[in-house]
């Protein structure tokens, strides 16, 4: 990847001090009983590795690695705020996503109430990071990839703000941003159909 | 003349060689036959004149023209057009996020990183040098349902499954090859696409079943389905099996990206709660013919189709002709595979009146296909992925077979 595209922002390291592990949801169901660790050694882990594949240095890797995690691990430096992410939304969002996030012929993304269909940012993300790491991932649509980290910061920032989850005037940065606790946090509930032959 | 047989000459008169007008006109003919559709094609006497020779890359004959159904987002398999279970490369359904890439294999690289010894990129030619492994497995999107109206064919239904004999290695070895750590319990997928799709993956699937695969039916990738490689999750839904695969990161928790919350999620009940990480795809059967926009004679039938579950093989499956008053076991066509889609029959007599013909899967689990009032049941109505309700044909008195609308009512 680092040739085949230029890398997608700066290196970014891993904020320090970041917060405890997000919970491990689901996983104590998901790993009950499988003894997956054991089978990750089989015999011929004794051999060694077969040598393939060439080392990666950590720079190639921060090149790639833009993933941001639930307690804000992958959070770059900058911030911003939901004024300077208004300015961005006009020129790169508003025309899919609507002028106030109301949605258009992309999705909306503005809306608290928890029965509204279809879902949004403020009844349905349980995770505030998510909309950093999407948004640098993958938007806008058009161009995917060339927003700031302070644009991003600064569009999450908006669209937290007009949910009524941050206030105005709240910077979202590496630090702020792993606090905000989304409507939706604890919405979500593990897989449990293959613990029945009943439909589920 | 008159006593040629269609398909076996050996009465036929024998000429060696061929004039210099009847090779012309051979020749004619076959830089022509592409042009030359297919109703005029059928009047040229086929005994009369040599057709095309071999080619380069073979193409379907011009009476067969099976399509898939392209969106802005997907393309379905016309499961209508395929009597097995192998689906043809260029047939195989598609769901982008952000279109096709076009990656140059020389300049592809697979980044293995996060809690591994050495942290390591692949080059396509590392990961064909690593032991390869053949699959049979079918893949599925999980929003492959539509309630479509009377007309409406089975690529329509539920043409977001299809199936590959796939190859590549099992990611265990490539896992293996870095150093995972034993207390990874996470991998993050990642693609080479304008999404740069993400998914969060259990370390249990890497080391039971997960293969990163660089061949479809024995080819490279078609470009849809992921080339030059991606990520193979068998049974499980298909945005999970990241295709054009970057990146692998492991780590201690899920990485919660928006594919993983904000969709592929299932409200449950009311809406207030939602399933999450719903990986598996549960039993389901289609009949695939006969089915709209077929009309039928009274008489003999063979009723013909599909059926797969992500938990593992298919154990049986079961046809009814009287809307899902009598059931009788068909016919499951061998091998049937863990994860695969199976191929099924049944002899049927259609008396001419009226019927409704409707299939019904039961896994090696114990798993048995609900009907969509089930499904409702279960999960409320507001669940978008994951539906895998019996579907019916009706037959009416003119032999039409409709799409039967009735089975998904809520």
């Amino acid at each position: 990847m680092t040739r085949t595209a230029p890398p997608r922002g700066p290196a970014r390291p891993l904020r320090p001090g970041a917060g405890a592990p997000a919970r491990g949801f689901g996983l104590a169901l998901l790993l009950a009983g499988v003894p997956w660790a054991a089978a990750a050694q089989p015999a011929d882990q004794a051999a060694g590795p077969l040598g393939l594949g060439r080392p990666a240095t950590a720079n190639e890797i921060a090149a790639l690695d833009i993933d941001v995690m639930p307690d804000g691990a992958g959070l770059p430096l900058g911030g911003g705020s939901a004024a300077e992410g208004a300015r961005v939304w006009g020129g790169a969002c508003r025309s899919c996503h609507g002028r106030e996030g109301e949605g258009g012929i992309a999705a909306p993304l503005v809306g608290r109430d928890a029965a509204a269909r279809p879902p949004t940012v403020g009844n349905y993300w349980p995770y505030a990071t998510t909309l950093y790491d999407y948004i640098y991932r993958a938007m806008p649509r058009n161009a995917p990839g060339t927003l700031s980290p302070d644009e991003v910061y600064g569009l999450v920032a908006w669209i937290l703000a007009k949910n009524g989850i941050i206030d105005d005037e709240a910077v979202m940065n590496a630090a702020t941003l792993p606090d905000v606790v989304m409507p939706a946090r604890h919405r979500f509930d593990p897989d449990d159909r293959l613990e029945s032959d009943a439909v589920r | 003349m008159a006593h040629r047989e269609r398909s076996v000459d050996s009465s036929r008169p024998r000429r060696v060689g061929l004039t210099r007008r009847e090779m012309l006109a051979g020749t004619a003919g076959a830089v022509g036959a592409a042009a030359v559709p297919a109703a005029a094609q059928q009047a040229i006497d086929t005994t009369r004149r040599p057709g095309p020779g071999p080619n380069e890359v073979g193409q379907r004959s011009p009476f067969v023209t099976p399509r898939r159904d392209p969106s802005s987002t997907s393309s379905r398999t016309p499961l209508q057009h395929l009597r097995g279970t192998i689906t043809p490369a260029d047939l195989h359904f598609e769901r982008h996020h952000g279109g096709v890439p076009a990656i140059d294999p020389d300049r592809y690289e697979l980044l293995v990183h996060g809690l591994v010894d050495r942290p390591t990129f692949f080059t396509l030619a590392d990961l064909k040098r690593f032991p390869a492994t053949s699959r049979i497995c079918f893949l599925e999107c999980s929003g492959n349902l539509r309630r479509g109206g009377p007309e409406t064919l089975p690529q329509m239904v539920c043409g977001l499954t299809s199936q590959t004999e796939w190859t590549g290695v099992l990611l265990s070895t490539v896992l293996r090859e870095v150093g995972a750590h034993a207390d990874a319990t996470w991998f993050l997928a990642e693609g080479q696409d304008a999404a740069v799709m993400s998914r969060s993956i259990p370390m249990e699937k890497a080391f039971d079943d997960a293969m990163i695969v660089y061949a479809q039916n024995g080819d490279a990738l078609m470009p849809g389905n992921g080339y030059p490689a991606r990520l193979l999750l068998p049974g499980w839904e298909g945005n999970s099996s990241v295709k054009w695969l970057r990146r692998i990161e492991l780590a201690d928790r899920p990485f919660m990206t928006r594919e993983e919350t904000s969709k592929y999620t299932d409200p449950l009940g009311d809406g207030s709660r939602s399933r999450q990480f719903s990986f598996v795809m549960d039993a389901r059967s289609i009949i695939t013919d006969p089915a709209w926009p077929r009309v039928i004679e009274p008489g003999w039938h063979e009723i013909r189709g599909l059926a797969w579950s992500g938990r593992g093989r298919i154990a049986r499956v079961d046809v009814s002709a009287d809307g899902g008053a009598t059931w009788q076991e068909a016919e499951l066509q061998e091998p049937v595979l863990a994860k695969a889609h199976v191929r099924f029959r049944a002899p049927w007599r259609w008396d001419g009146g009226a019927a409704e013909i409707m299939s019904r899967a039961t896994d090696e689990t114990g798993y048995v296909q609900p009907t969509w009032e089930a499904l409702v049941a279960a999960r409320g109505p507001r669940t978008r992925y994951h539906q895998n309700p019996i579907t019916s044909w009706t037959i009416g008195a003119d032999g039409r077979v409709l799409f039967g609308t009735e089975r998904l009512q809520s």
